[in-house]
C-alpha cells in the first residue's frame, strides 16, 4: 500500500540508474541508519553492543568481502579467514612500529597488505576453477595460518604467541584497548562498515562490477567479449581481500582485543561462506542478513533454555546449537537456494502489488 | 641456503637409507588412509555431483557408532569377537539409514541446484552429525575395538639397508584391507548391475533417467557405499589413534588428495593419496626443519597446487571441456 513507485518520475539517467530508485527504499535506509547511529547506541546495553552488534557488523564486512569474490565473480574461496588474519597482523605490526599515527589509518591500510597477499594467492585462479580453486585457496588458509604461528616477528616475539591490542585514542576518546567503551567501539565500527559498504555497492554497480558478473556467468564468453580475465579476477581477489583484511583488523582491534592464530582458522572461513550463501550470493544486503543469521542465531539458541527456565546442561546446549544450526542451514537452502536476499526481494515485490496477488 | 634446500636432504637420504625407507613407509600408510577418505568423496561426487564435505565427519561418526554399540553390548555382559562383529553390522545399518535420510531430506529437495548450494548443504549435514554425535557419544576420545575385530597390534622390525625399519602391524593390515576394498569397489563398479547403473549416472543424469535408472535409489546406494568406506576408514584411523572428533581435520587432508587425483577418478584418489602421503612425510622430515617444522599442515596443499597448475582437472580427472 505504502510501498510503490507510482508517481515517482525519473527525469535523468542518473536518477533512473540510482542504487535505490524508489523513494520508500531511501526512506527505509535512512530510518535504518538513524536506528543504527542514534537509537542503538543510546538505548542498547553493553551486551547488545559489544557481543551482538560489533561482531555482527565486522562479520558483515568480511561477508561482503567474500561475496565480492564468490557471489559477484564466481570464484569459490575457502581462505577468507587467512586474509582477515593478514589484515589483523598487518594492523598490529604497523601500529606498534608507528605508534604515533592514528589507529584508524592503520586499520584501513592493513587492507592493502591483505589485498597484496590475496592477489598472490589469486594468481592460480586463472587456470584453476570451481572446487579445484576452492581447495587451492585452502593452501592460502593453511600456509598463512602457519606463518602466524611460526614467524615470531609478526607478533613481536610475544611469548604467548598472541597479538594484543595497544590502547589508542581518537579525538581524546579511547577506541581500542581495555578502556574503550562499547559505545565508542560500536560507533567506530559502524562508520567504517557503512562507508565501506557504500563503496562496495558503488563498485559492484559500476563497470568493474559488471565485468565481474560477466566473468562469473561464463568466463570464456566474457573473454570473447573483450574482458581481460587476469586483471578482472585479480582485482576481485584484491578488493575481496581488502575487505576481509579490514574486517580482520577491526575484529582484533575493536572486538576481541587480542587474538591468537587460531582465531583465523578454517572454521571462520567456513562461517563466512555460510553467511554469503545463506544471505544470498551476489547481494550486499544478503551479506548482512547472512551475518545476522549465522552470528545471532547461536546466541539466541544458547540463551533460550535459560530464558525458558529449562534445566539443560551447558554442553548439551552447545551440541544442540550445532544440531539446530546445521538443520537450519539445510532448511534455508531448501526453502530458498538463492538466499535470504531473494526472500527479501520477493517480500518487496509482494508489497508493491498488494492487495493484488500479482 | 641452496645447498640446504636442493642437495643436503638428498645426501641425508643416501646416507641413511633405512630412515628413508621408514619415512616412505609411513608416508605410504598415511597415503592409503587419505586415499580411503578421498575415495568416499569421489564415489559421491561421481554419482551425484555433490562435493561431500561431510565425508570426514561420517568417518568419525561411523567409528563412534561402532564403539558406542560395542560399549553397550559389553555393558550388557556380551563382549568379544562376536559382539564386535554384531556391532559392525549394526553400524553398517546405521550408515544405511543415514544414507536414506540424506537422500530423502537433503538431496531430493535440492535436486538440480547449483553445485555450491549442494556443497553448503553437506556443511549442514556436517554440523548436524557433529551436534548429534557429541550429544549421543560425548566429546571424549574413545578406544577403537581393534583387537576384537581381529586387527593385529604391535610391530615388526625388519633389518635392512644397515638399520632397523619398524612396520606397525596395524599399518600393514590397513594397507591390505584398503587394497582389498578398492579392488572390491572396482569389481562392484565393473561387474554388477548396480555398478553399471552407477557409472551410467556418473556419465549423465538425464541419460540415465531416460533409460529407467532411478536416481534416488542410486544416490542411496552411493551414499551407503561412501558410508561403508567411511566406516572402514574410521576403524583404521581409530586403531592408529583414538576415536574423537579431532579426526575431523583428517578430512581436510583428503581435499588436496582429491583435487590432485581429479574429483571424478577412483584411481586418481588412490594415486593422489600416495603422492600426498609420501610427499608430506618426506617434506616434513627432510625439508621441514629448514622452515621451522610443522609444515605438514600446508605442504600437501602446496603439492596439490603445483600439480593443479600443470593439470587443472587433476591427474586423472575428466578433461574439462568448456562450451559457449
Amino acid at each position: 500500500m505504502f510501498y510503490r513507485e507510482t508517481g515517482q518520475f525519473k527525469q535523468s539517467y542518473a536518477a533512473d540508474q540510482a542504487v535505490f530508485p524508489i523513494l520508500q527504499d531511501r526512506l527505509g535506509l535512512a530510518a535504518i541508519l538513524v536506528v543504527a547511529f542514534v537509537i542503538v547506541p543510546l538505548f542498547g546495553n553493553e551486551f547488545l553492543l559489544a557481543s551482538v552488534m560489533v561482531p555482527f557488523l565486522i562479520l558483515s564486512l568480511g561477508a561482503i568481502g567474500l561475496n565480492i569474490l564468490v557471489g559477484y565473480t564466481g570464484l569459490l574461496s575457502l581462505g577468507s579467514a587467512a586474509f582477515m588474519g593478514v589484515g589483523a597482523y598487518a594492523a598490529y605490526k604497523l601500529s606498534t612500529i608507528f605508534p604515533g599515527v592514528n589507529i584508524l589509518v592503520w586499520i584501513l591500510c592493513s587492507g592493502f597488505f591483505a589485498a597484496g597477499i590475496g592477489v598472490l594467492f589469486g594468481l592460480p585462479s586463472l587456470r584453476i576453477k570451481g572446487f579445484y580453486l576452492a581447495v587451492a585457496t585452502l593452501a592460502a588458509q593453511f600456509f598463512l595460518q602457519w606463518c602466524f604461528v611460526r614467524i615470531s616477528w609478526l607478533y613481536n616475539d610475544n611469548p604467548s604467541g598472541a597479538i594484543e591490542v595497544p590502547a589508542r585514542t581518537l579525538f581524546g576518546l579511547a577506541i581500542t584497548g581495555p578502556s574503550a567503551t562499547p559505545v565508542t567501539r560500536y560507533l567506530v565500527v559502524l562508520v567504517i562498515v557503512v562507508g565501506m559498504t557504500l563503496l562496495a555497492s558503488n563498485i559492484v554497480h559500476g563497470r568493474i562490477g559488471r565485468t565481474w558478473m560477466a566473468v562469473r556467468d561464463m568466463d570464456i564468453a566474457a573473454q570473447l567479449m573483450g574482458i581481460r580475465l587476469l586483471p578482472a579476477k585479480l582485482l576481485a581477489f584484491a578488493v575481496s581481500s581488502f575487505y576481509c583484511g579490514v574486517s580482520g583488523a577491526l575484529m582484533v582491534f575493536l572486538w576481541l582485543g587480542a587474538a591468537e592464530p587460531s582465531a583465523f582458522d578454517i572454521k571462520l572461513s567456513f562461517l563466512l561462506l555460510f553467511m554469503v550463501i545463506i544471505g544470498g550470493l551476489g547481494s550486499m544486503i544478503g551479506s548482512f542478513f547472512g551475518a545476522a543469521l549465522i552470528h545471532i542465531l547461536p546466541i539466541v539458541i544458547r540463551g533460550l533454555p535459560e530464558a525458558l527456565g529449562l534445566p539443560i546442561a551447558a554442553a548439551t546446549v552447545e551440541h544442540l546449537t550445532y544440531l539446530i544450526v546445521g538443520a537450519l542451514i539445510i532448511f534455508f537452502l531448501i526453502v530458498e537456494p538463492h538466499g535470504l536476499a531473494r526472500l527479501w526481494q520477493i517480500a518487496k515485490q509482494k508489497l508493491r502489488v498488494w492487495p493484488f496477488p500479482y | 641456503m641452496l645447498y640446504n634446500i636442493f642437495i643436503d636432504p638428498f645426501v641425508q637420504m643416501a646416507q641413511m637409507p633405512d630412515l628413508l625407507v621408514q619415512t616412505l613407509w609411513e608416508g605410504l600408510v598415511s597415503g592409503v588412509l587419505y586415499a580411503l577418505i578421498a575415495l568416499g568423496f569421489v564415489l559421491i561426487f561421481k554419482a551425484s555431483g555433490v562435493f561431500n564435505f561431510a565425508q570426514g565427519i561420517m568417518v568419525v561418526f561411523s567409528a563412534l557408532t561402532l564403539v558406542g554399540f560395542y560399549e553397550k553390548f559389553s555393558a550388557a555382559g556380551f563382549s568379544g569377537h562376536t559382539a564386535a562383529f554384531v556391532a559392525l553390522v549394526l553400524t553398517a545399518g546405521v550408515m544405511f539409514v543415514l544414507a536414506m535420510l540424506v537422500e530423502r531430506v537433503v538431496l531430493r529437495p535440492l535436486v538440480n541446484q547449483p553445485d555450491i548450494i549442494l556443497f553448503m548443504a553437506t556443511f549442514g549435514i556436517t554440523y548436524v552429525l557433529i551436534g548429534f554425535g557429541e550429544m549421543v557419544f560425548g566429546g571424549d576420545p574413545k578406544q577403537m575395538i581393534a583387537s576384537e575385530l581381529f586387527l593385529p597390534s604391535g610391530s615388526v622390525d625388519v633389518e635392512m639397508l644397515g638399520g632397523m625399519v619398524s612396520f606397525q602391524k596395524i599399518d600393514i593390515a590397513a594397507a591390505v584391507i584398503a587394497s582389498v576394498m578398492i579392488a572390491g569397489l572396482a569389481l562392484f563398479f565393473q561387474k554388477t548391475r548396480i555398478g553399471r547403473a552407477l557409472r551410467a549416472v556418473a556419465d549423465s543424469h538425464k541419460a540415465a533417467l531416460s533409460v529407467g535408472i532411478s536416481l534416488n535409489q542410486i544416490w542411496v546406494v552411493v551414499w551407503f557405499a561412501a558410508g561403508l568406506v567411511a566406516l572402514v576408514t574410521g576403524i583404521m584411523w581409530g586403531a592408529r589413534s583414538d576415536v574423537s572428533f579431532a579426526l575431523e581435520i583428517v578430512a581436510l587432508k583428503a581435499l588436496p588428495v582429491l583435487v590432485l587425483g581429479g574429483l571424478t577418478s577412483v584411481p586418481g584418489a588412490i594415486v593422489g593419496g600416495l603422492i600426498i602421503g609420501i610427499g608430506e612425510k618426506l617434506g616434513e622430515f627432510y625439508w621441514g626443519p629448514l622452515l621451522g617444522g610443522g609444515i605438514e599442515s600446508w605442504f600437501a596443499y602446496a603439492i596439490a597446487l603445483l600439480f593443479l597448475l600443470y593439470r587443472p582437472q587433476g591427474l586423472f580427472g575428466d578433461k574439462i571441456i568448456e562450451r559457449i
